[in-house]
């Protein structure tokens, strides 16, 4: 096989891990934006989402479509729901402070990924994708002076895996939709320039908070169901999107949501290329560098406004 | 219609108000008067629960707005001028206008009402906040505040800054609402902007209430401003 299809499939590969990576980091970025809330703990709402999932394919058994069309739904809310929990009983108690919310969810971290050692135990589990169809991909040759096509053998993705990055677009879309053309996302944005004007013109700002951070928390969960059929759920699963979700969001400029989404599409995109090509630790490594540099030369990011 | 009952408050263990009574009529318009730090900015935030009471009550039209939570104090029916003016610059006037009209659900002819008084901001309605003139900015904060239909203003230095035809623009808003029976407190530094349109003068000194006297009484006798702000 040529370099042309080898690179083919190692964009569609990253294409999939940087439509993940989006919803996570589009989460972090709204709870970060809006609430000034740096949230470690992040990564375990994503692994709460996709052990979740585990536990609402097994329960409900029959097709895996059904299944996995069940958790899709329920998985999110049932962490967006933990997550307005966890906003009202842990972060409103120390007043939305920086530093100590970072303290804060560091220990939440620590509580959810435990609580998941005890109950769900410490294997990997796979869930079944509702639908698995391979696909063979063509590629394009000149063969006697004319462009023909061909399918050369390996050169193949799945249907689900252009569902994930179907699913994802559709999500941002929403997330986008939600924060321009609706009430809610007025109230939030209203919140996020200045916390309290908003409440001397009535916002509710501590439920704003707690919607905020139950959204966030949701699209780190449902990212993680749509990955959950092609890496199996596990309780330490939430470190690496975690990881990601920080250099993506720092190389997007904080609170910005179209900035995030294109360093997610950057880093993603680029993680699934040098992985293939090269190694996973090179691709990590480039990403650090390249978060290092953004910091010295753009602090506030590739979109981020700068701060007066 | 708004009270405050010897109030006492601060940033934190910062106290700033000491005891501080005082009482906007309907249709009233009292202006604080005091030097820098005397506590005039504070006793705008105390009453819009921005900052916590130590002690004491706030009042509008027999409810306390004191006891409510602090989103629920717009909602009583106070509109907000801040020092600064502090729009959501991000957002466009259009949808600074709506946070206004969402806080006590506003009926959609008020809106008109306010637009009719800013005839400029009609013009400017897709516009981002932070690109209007300093006027206009003023124009919108104040617009945003009588989005709420409000029953007491608060204005914190509304003329601050402005070109003198903006100055008679904001003022001549101000005179309406008062005709329209709303009970504003003003704080200003001009003493000759404040004796033209204040009904009443409260001076205020190290956050305690000072003396209070008619505008009258005050343009025929400079002497107590000179006491209190001394120049």
């Amino acid at each position: 096989m040529e370099l042309g299809p080898y690179l083919l499939l190692a964009t569609l590969e990253g294409a999939v891990m940087a439509s993940v990576l989006a919803l996570t980091a589009v989460g972090l970025s709204l709870v970060f934006g809006v609430m000034r809330v740096v949230n470690i703990a992040h990564g375990e709402f994503y692994m709460l989402g996709a052990v979740f999932a585990w536990y609402i394919a097994h329960w409900m058994g029959g097709h895996p479509a059904l299944g996995f069309a069940v958790a899709l739904v329920v998985a999110p809310l049932v962490v967006g729901a933990i997550a307005v929990a966890a906003d009202m009983t842990i972060l409103k108690r120390v007043s939305y402070d920086p530093e100590r919310t970072i303290v804060a969810t560091i220990g939440l971290l620590y509580i959810i990924q435990q609580l998941t050692l005890m109950g769900y135990g410490p294997e990997a589990r796979p869930v079944a994708p509702p639908f698995n169809t391979r696909l063979a991909l063509p590629w394009f040759e000149f063969k006697d002076g004319a462009l023909s096509m061909y399918w050369p053998w390996g050169l193949s993705t799945t249907s689900y895996k252009l569902a994930v990055i179907g699913a994802a677009i559709v999500v941002l879309l929403g997330v986008w939709a939600m924060m321009a053309r609706t009430r809610i996302g007025l109230l939030m944005r209203a919140t996020q320039q200045d916390r309290d004007m908003a409440q001397a013109f009535g916002i509710p700002v501590e439920r704003v908070y707690a919607l905020v951070f139950g959204i966030g928390a949701g699209l780190a969960a449902l990212a993680a169901v749509l990955i959950v059929p092609i890496q199996q759920a596990h309780y330490l699963m939430g470190a690496d999107p975690l990881l990601l979700a920080f250099i993506v969001v720092i190389i997007g400029g904080l609170g910005s949501l179209p900035g995030t989404v294109v360093a997610a599409i950057l880093i993603g995109l680029s993680d699934g290329i040098i992985s293939v090509f090269f190694s996973p630790t090179l691709a990590k490594i480039l990403a650090t560098l390249l978060v290092a540099l953004v910091l010295v030369f753009r602090p506030q990011g590739l979109f981020g406004a700068r701060r007066s | 219609m708004l009270t405050l009952e010897r109030v006492n408050s601060g940033y934190g263990r910062a106290q700033v108000l000491r005891d501080l009574s005082l009482t906007v009529e309907a249709g009233e318009i009292l202006c604080l008067l005091g030097r820098n730090g005397a506590g005039k900015t504070t006793t705008m935030k105390t009453i819009m629960g921005l900052l916590p009471l130590m002690s004491g009550r706030v009042m509008l039209d027999g409810e306390e707005v004191s006891a409510l939570a602090k989103h629920d104090v717009a909602r009583a029916g106070i509109g907000y001028i801040p020092q600064g003016r502090r729009l959501f610059t991000g957002l466009t006037v259009a949808q600074n206008l709506e946070i206004g009209m969402q806080a006590r659900r506003s009926a959609p002819e008020v809106l008109d009402e306010v637009l009719d008084l800013f005839p400029r901001l009609r013009e400017r309605m897709g516009q981002r906040a932070q690109t209007l003139s300093g006027g206009e900015q003023q124009m919108l904060a104040t617009a945003r505040a009588l989005c709420l239909r409000p029953k007491a203003l608060l204005l914190d230095e509304p003329t601050e800054g402005l070109q003198p035809s903006m100055i008679a623009a904001i003022r001549d808003v101000i005179v309406k609402m008062r005709a329209q029976g709303v009970a504003i407190l003003l704080v200003e530094q001009r003493v000759d902007a404040v004796l033209s349109v204040a009904d009443r003068v409260m001076f205020i000194e190290n956050g305690r209430g000072g003396d209070v006297m008619s505008a009258e009484a005050l343009r025929a006798d400079h002497s107590v401003i000179d006491r209190y702000i001394g120049v």
